[in-house]
């Protein structure tokens, strides 16, 4: 019996690992995607090569972790099988095809155009261009659309029968429109938007910090504080409602997120707090009466339920889902502070001066990664003790392997991801620190006039010469 | 109505062409990854890179439609079949992953950082291709299930028999590779191509006479989906089999003049992807109706009737898609490399 609770624990670490070291990077591109096309859209529209600049730059840093997220995919795809097989066994049935419509609708499309997008500037015309740019932005998005479909599913089961142990689908609709589905697809979305966000504007940051003071940095940093500043209130609402739902259809999650262990009438909201699983209370707690009934319920006397409304073989690992939605939250919080502060510098003409403000940027840019792993560990932790909530006991979903081949497969991961992880980032900070490349009046033979402005474009880049010249509007 | 259609047999045949797809596709670049040591110099490694580089992971993605198609269609095969390949799937997985990203950070670096990128991309792709062929030789053999389950050792996958086939097919990746090169190359590149896609194709009709020999011995499941149940013979199943090594021997001779001539550059890559199709269908046709050999068929192990419509629905006009656009990105990136569209984004 050990041998299969060590076996089941090390699964799920294995998982834990490997998925979230993958969604880093679709967390990341999906959000970059979108800029790109957005970039290469206002160069097209404005023929203003400072568009051109950021997109040559920031499509390089698109590169690197489109790759690192294919190949961390691939392993994806296979965790199913090989950790989690009975699980694949009776969930097939309703998550297959949409994992299966994942595939055919977004990762040819993205691993496709994602070649013309970056090798194809001399083989295709500009607007072709700017075509495979969207629709690799849009294959993110398509993706993300299937893949949280499915990951909803697991939370908030819907449109299903069993059979002798088996889910088989009874309305598509029910099952891909499930009720956490949409509050868990914009707060993705936004989730990785707002990632893109930050890095965009700590990238920036650091490139005002060592005093390239460009018009092409400054409008970077501008665009990111300006974006952010609009979203992340926006997530801060989806958060919301997110978590609302929560509070409707999981219970038990959300009173091991807000770390309640006696059902209230206006609970209170948890402030801090080291929850004390044996001793079913939480240690040094410091919370504001009847704000949490407001927050979830919207009502001061609202009941809210404790988690020893349920027996302890029911409730998730209380300390890690308190924890980690607080260090999401509190991530939000310093966002929306960092994002407003921009704004105001904005307004007063200070923020290429302020370098507290830059150091604030640049210590910021991997906020959104942090935030959104915290998210995941949030929802996903919060789960447990299901795969599929209140159905599938994670235990019945493990793979009949033995212990050893998952600790060895599991130490490989390790040992493989922190040699390319560490690689990556390398690769990644190289082309960061040396930000966008400017237009260099000095450069070899290989530089030409591309636009009647007289920039020019160097060596490195000089697959765009031969291009003709984009249409003036 | 999709209902009344044999869904599991129209799904085993897509996921056979989408396998196929992968093989051929991935098996020319990896191939290139086995080769890549060997060539003649550093430029014609660059060279050798920016002709997949466009490309590879479009290939890929057929093996995620592989793995992924199979959770999807038949989900109790592949929950079946990868506890039972789980040691030769994690290599794969790891190789995979070095040279994957071996592209993107090899020409980012110089001097020794370059070297150990090219050291990963070769190795992860021979490592790749041989825990396929593994896992190839681990399916011919068979698989122990209980009740459905994996019921076998964790290292049944690991004998002669599959330890061969994985040789085999990092030779065969090998042929694909450097056929490949005989049209995007020129010159002295092309020339080394050629010899190599000469040697590889020796060693690729041996080994597929070594395998239709060692299969009938191997047990007596096997030899019996041949036919073969000594000292008696089963004419009805070994005769439909039987214009197989002689299409296998024609398409080797073919493949003969065309490497040594030098009036063709297409016709080596084409005469190889017809001996990988040969092989494909043998095994096909050995192994039909199984998804998990010899314990699980494709009607067993096939998902809910309305799950394999649903997909259907979609696979009628997405795969088409999906093939017209990968043509499309091939035709745009066709022609002998350009070092100007590589590593210049």
């Amino acid at each position: 019996m050990t041998g299969t609770l060590d076996m089941l624990m090390l699964a799920r670490i294995q998982f834990a690992f490997v998925v979230s070291f993958h969604i880093i990077f679709p967390a990341f591109t999906i959000g970059l995607a979108s800029y790109l096309a957005f970039l290469e859209g206002l160069w097209l529209k404005t023929g203003k090569d400072i568009y051109l600049n950021l997109y040559r730059f920031w499509v390089k840093i698109f590169a690197i972790s489109f790759g690192m997220g294919v190949v961390s995919g691939v392993v994806m795809s296979y965790q199913f099988g090989t950790n989690w097989s009975l699980f694949a066994e009776k969930t097939g049935n309703v998550l297959g095809p949409l994992l299966g419509y994942e595939v055919m609708t977004a990762f040819f499309l993205e691993a496709s155009f994602l070649a013309i997008m970056l090798f194809g500037w001399n083989r295709v015309g500009r607007k072709l261009h700017f075509a495979s740019t969207c629709i690799v932005a849009v294959g993110t998005l398509i993706s993300a659309f299937w893949i949280l479909a499915a990951n909803s599913w697991m939370h908030t089961p819907a449109g299903y029968e069993i059979r002798d142990g088996i889910f088989y689908a009874t309305s598509w609709m029910e099952v891909i429109f499930n009720p956490s589905f949409p509050y868990r697809l914009v707060h993705m979305v936004l989730a990785a938007y707002l990632t893109t966000g930050f890095v965009v504007t700590s990238v920036a940051a650091l490139q005002l910090l060592r005093n390239n003071k460009t018009p092409a940095n400054v409008l970077m940093f501008r665009m990111g504080i300006v974006f952010t500043a609009i979203v992340t209130p926006l997530q801060i609402a989806a958060g919301h409602s997110h978590g609302v739902n929560v509070h409707e259809h999981q219970p038990v999650k959300l009173a091991a997120m807000e770390g309640h262990w006696e059902t209230h009438q206006g609970a209170p909201m948890i402030l801090f707090g080291i929850p004390n699983e044996e001793k079913e209370t939480n240690d040094y707690e410091i919370a504001i009466p009847k704000l949490g009934s407001l927050v979830v319920a919207h009502d001061l006397n609202a009941e809210i339920k404790g988690l020893k409304e349920w027996p302890r073989e029911e409730r998730p690992p209380v300390a890690t889902v308190f924890w980690s939605f607080r260090i999401m939250v509190g991530i939000g919080m310093l966002m929306l502070l960092l994002a407003f502060t921009g704004l105001y510098l904005m307004r007063t003409g200070r923020l290429t001066d302020n370098i507290i403000y830059q150091k604030a940027c640049f210590v910021m840019g991997p906020s959104g990664f942090v935030a959104v792993i915290a998210g995941w560990f949030t929802a996903e932790v919060g789960r447990q003790p299901y795969t599929v909530y209140g159905l599938l006991r994670t235990a019945d979903s493990v793979s009949p392997v033995t212990a050893g081949a998952v600790g060895m497969s599991l130490t490989i991961f390790i040992f493989v991801y922190a040699i390319i992880f560490t690689a990556g980032v390398y690769y990644l900070f190289k082309l960061a620190w040396k930000g966008p490349l400017e237009p260099d009046p000095d450069d070899g033979l290989e530089a030409e006039p591309i636009m009647a402005s007289n920039l020019t474009i160097s060596g490195y880049e000089h697959s765009l010469i031969k291009k003709p010249r984009p249409a003036e509007t | 109505m999709m209902e009344s259609l044999n869904l599991p047999l129209i799904w085993a045949g897509l996921l056979a062409l989408a396998v196929f797809m992968y093989v051929l596709l991935d098996g020319f670049d990896l191939g290139l990854g086995i080769l890549f040591p060997f060539a003649p110099s550093d430029h014609d490694r660059d060279v050798m890179m920016t002709s997949v580089a466009p490309v590879w992971d479009g290939n890929e993605t057929w093996l995620v439609l592989g793995g992924g198609g199979l959770f999807a269609v038949f989900p109790k095969a592949y929950a079946a079949l990868l506890p039972a390949v789980y040691m030769p799937i994690g290599f794969m997985l790891v190789a995979l992953i070095f040279r994957g990203v071996a592209f993107e950070f090899r020409f980012k670096s110089e001097g020794i950082l370059k070297r150990v990128w090219d050291q990963a991309f070769h190795w992860g792709s021979v490592v790749a291709a041989f825990s396929q062929g593994l896992i190839l030789g681990a399916l011919v053999q068979g698989i122990e299930l209980e009740n459905g389950r994996f019921a076998g050792d964790m290292y049944g996958w690991l004998t002669p028999f599959s330890f061969f086939t994985g040789c085999a097919l990092v030779w065969g990746y090998a042929l694909l590779g450097s056929t490949w090169l005989i049209i995007k190359t020129e010159n002295g590149l092309q020339q080394w191509s050629r010899q190599l896609a000469l040697v590889s194709m020796f060693v690729v009709l041996l080994c597929m006479i070594i395998v239709s020999l060692w299969v009938p011995l191997l047990d007596a499941n096997a030899a019996m989906r041949w036919g073969i149940d000594y000292p008696h013979i089963d004419w009805s199943r070994l005769l439909p089999l039987s214009p197989i090594p002689i299409l296998v021997a024609v398409t080797g001779m073919t493949m003969f003049r065309a490497i040594r001539g030098s009036d063709t550059v297409h016709k080596p890559f084409f005469c190889a992807v017809l001996l990988f199709l040969l092989g494909y269908i043998g095994l096909a046709i050995s192994l039909f109706p199984y998804l998990v050999p010899y314990s699980l068929t494709l009607y067993e192990a096939a998902a809910a009737p309305n799950a394999q419509a649903l997909l259907l629905a979609g696979a009628v006009i997405l795969l088409p898609t999906i093939l017209a656009y990968t043509v499309y990105v091939y035709w745009v990136f066709r022609g002998k490399v350009r070092m100007d569209s590589g590593y210049s984004h």
